[in-house]
C-alpha cells in the first residue's frame, strides 16, 4: 500500500513514468501530469464520454479508470489520432460536415469512432451501427446527424484509398479479381463526401481567433 | 483532481490468495473495499462520497477472467465485462439474454470496463444482469481465506443492497446451469433512452411449451419493482400448465402485481412502474407465443 505510484504506460505510442496517487484518474493523469489537455471532463461520471480515451485498443471513460489499472497499459487520446500538423480523415470529415460545434464532447467522439472505425475494418458502418457505438458520447450541439453523417463518410473514404491501394498493388492479371464488384444500379442518393484535401481547408478555420473578441458589426 | 482521491490508498495482490489474504486481515481497521471495473465505485468517487480509505485492486487477477465451460455448465469469471459476454459465442448462443442485457448496459465504454461481479457486488435493485442471472438460477461462486462457498442466485438478496456475502468474500465467479432445452429467452429494460440510462422497469424471463401445448417452464424475473431483484412465483405459478391464451396471460400479469411492490422515485413512479412490468411480461408471452395475445 502506497500513498504514490510509479506509474510506467504508453500514451499515444510514446513511453511514460509518472509518480501519482494510485487512486488518481485515469483523466486527470493525461491532463495534469502529461500535459494532454485533448480529453474533456463533461460529466465526470460516465455518462456523456468527452472523456473517452483507448485503453489497450477499446473506448474507455477516463474519468472512471484509476492510475493503479493503467500501469502496463496503451492509451490512445485524441492527440493520438492526427499524424503529426495533418488531421486524420476521421477529424477532417468532422471539420467539413460540420461534425463539431462547441467541440467540448467532439475529442470523446473521435476517439469512439475511430475505434469504430477500425472494428469495421474498412467497411461502411450503418447508421443505427453509428449510433449504437456512439450511444456513450453525448452531444448537446448538433444533433447527432453530421457526427454520423462524418463518421460514414470518413468510412467511405477510408475504403476508396485502400481499395486503390489494392489496385495500384495488384498485377493486371490479377487485377479484374481484386476490382472491387459494384452493386448493380442503386437508387442515387446525395452521400456526404469530404473534400479531397489533405489539410483544413482555409474556408472552414475558424473566423474567430482564440482568445480574440469577433468585430462588432 | 478530486481532492479526497490522493488521500486513497490501494493494495495490489500478486494472485487471488493474496488478495483474500489481505481482504480478511483488513477486516479488523478498515475493510479493504474491492475494485473491479470501477464504473460504479468512481461514479460514487466523483460525487464526493467516499465508501472506504482503501482498495483492493482485482485488476490484475487472472483467476477471475475468462469464460470456460465446465461439466455442462458455463462459468463466467466475475471480471468478465459485458463487452466479453456480449462477443461470446456461447453466451449468445446458450443464454441470448444475457447477452442482451450485456449489450444494454451502460454504452460501449462502460460495456468495455464494467464486469459482472462488480454489477452482483454493488447489488443495485436496477441491476441490468441480475434478473437475467435470477432466471438462469446461476450459483455465484464466492472464495474467502476458508475456501469456496456456492451460493444460489435466488438466495443472494436478503434485501435492499445487502447481499448473502460475508465481508471477507469475493465474488470469484458466475456458473450457469445448462440453459433448458427448447425454453425461449427474453430481456427487456425500459429506460428513459436504450443508453446509458438506469432502468425504470427490467424483465427476464424463460417460458416452454410442453408436448402437450401447455406450458411446462416459466420463470419470470424483475428488477427496479422492489427493493431487491426478484423471481416472481405467483405469475410463473400461474403460468405453469396454462396453454397460452389471453385468460392465461391476464392471471400471470395479476399475479406479477401481486408480487412486486415499486415505489416512486426519481427515475419513475410506482404507477407507471406497475403497468410497464404487466406490459412487460405480456410481451415477453406474446413474443413466445402469439395466442397469448389472442382471444
Amino acid at each position: 500500500m502506497s500513498a504514490v505510484l510509479t506509474l510506467d504506460f504508453t500514451v499515444n505510442g510514446k513511453r511514460r513514468r509518472v509518480r501519482v496517487p494510485p487512486m488518481k484518474r485515469l483523466l486527470d493523469v493525461l491532463r495534469e501530469d502529461c500535459g494532454l489537455t485533448g480529453t474533456k471532463e463533461g460529466c465526470g461520471e460516465g455518462e456523456c464520454g468527452a472523456c473517452t480515451v483507448l485503453m489497450d485498443g477499446v473506448p474507455v471513460n477516463s474519468c472512471l479508470v484509476p492510475a493503479v489499472q493503467v500501469a502496463g497499459v496503451k492509451i490512445v487520446t485524441v492527440e493520438g489520432l492526427a499524424k503529426g500538423p495533418a488531421l486524420s480523415v476521421l477529424q477532417r470529415a468532422f471539420v467539413e460536415l460540420g461534425g463539431t460545434q462547441c467541440g467540448i464532447c467532439t475529442p470523446g467522439i473521435l476517439v469512439t469512432a475511430h475505434a469504430l472505425l477500425r472494428r469495421a475494418k474498412g467497411r461502411v458502418p450503418g447508421d443505427g451501427e453509428v449510433r449504437v457505438a456512439l450511444a456513450g458520447n453525448l452531444c448537446r450541439c448538433t444533433g447527432y446527424q453530421m457526427i454520423v453523417n462524418a463518421v460514414r463518410a470518413a468510412a467511405r473514404e477510408t475504403r476508396a484509398s485502400a481499395r486503390k491501394r489494392v489496385a495500384r498493388a495488384a498485377k493486371p492479371v490479377a487485377r479484374a479479381k481484386t476490382r472491387p464488384v459494384r452493386a448493380k444500379a442503386k437508387p442515387a442518393r446525395p452521400k456526404a463526401k469530404i473534400a479531397r484535401t489533405t489539410a483544413i481547408p482555409v474556408k472552414t478555420q475558424p473566423k474567430a481567433v482564440p482568445g480574440r473578441k469577433r468585430a462588432r458589426r | 483532481m478530486r481532492a479526497a482521491l490522493s488521500t486513497l490508498g490501494v493494495a495490489r495482490p500478486r494472485d487471488l490468495a493474496h488478495a483474500l489474504k489481505l481482504l480478511h486481515a483488513s477486516l479488523g481497521a478498515g475493510r479493504l473495499v474491492p475494485l473491479a471495473g470501477g464504473t460504479d465505485l468512481f461514479v460514487t468517487l466523483n460525487s464526493g462520497f467516499v465508501p472506504g480509505r482503501r482498495f483492493l485492486d482485482l485488476g490484475g487477477l487472472r483467476e477471475l477472467r475468462g469464460v470456460r465451460e465446465q461439466g455442462g455448465r458455463l462459468v463466467l469469471g466475475a471480471l468478465s465485462t459485458f463487452s466479453e459476454i456480449r462477443e461470446h459465442a456461447l453466451v449468445r448462443r446458450r443464454y441470448p439474454a444475457l447477452a442482451a442485457a450485456a449489450a444494454e448496459i451502460g454504452a460501449w465504454q462502460i460495456q468495455n470496463r464494467a464486469t459482472l461481479g462488480g454489477n452482483i457486488a454493488n447489488a443495485s435493485p436496477a441491476g441490468d444482469s441480475l434478473p437475467v442471472l435470477l432466471a438462469l438460477e446461476a450459483v455465484v461462486q464466492a472464495r474467502s481465506v476458508r475456501g469456496v462457498r456456492e451460493v444460489p442466485f435466488t438466495a443472494l438478496f436478503r434485501g435492499y443492497r445487502d447481499l448473502a456475502l460475508e465481508p471477507d468474500e469475493l465474488i470469484a465467479a458466475v456458473s450457469l446451469p445448462p440453459a433448458p432445452a427448447r425454453a425461449k429467452q427474453f430481456f427487456r429494460k425500459v429506460g428513459t433512452r436504450r443508453a446509458q440510462s438506469i432502468s425504470k422497469v427490467v424483465l427476464a424471463g424463460l417460458l416452454r411449451l410442453g408436448r402437450d401445448g401447455r406450458v411446462d417452464l416459466a420463470r419470470v424475473a424483475l428488477g427496479s419493482v422492489a427493493p431487491v431483484t426478484l423471481r416472481t412465483g405467483g405469475a410463473e405459478r400461474a403460468l405453469l400448465g396454462a396453454r397460452p391464451s389471453i385468460a392465461a396471460s391476464d392471471a400471470a400479469r395479476a399475479a406479477l402485481l401481486e408480487d412486486i411492490a415499486p415505489i416512486d422515485d426519481i427515475r419513475s413512479d410506482r404507477e407507471y412502474r406497475r403497468r410497464v412490468s404487466g406490459n412487460l411480461l405480456e410481451q415477453f408471452l406474446r413474443v413466445v407465443d402469439p395466442r397469448f395475445a389472442r382471444r
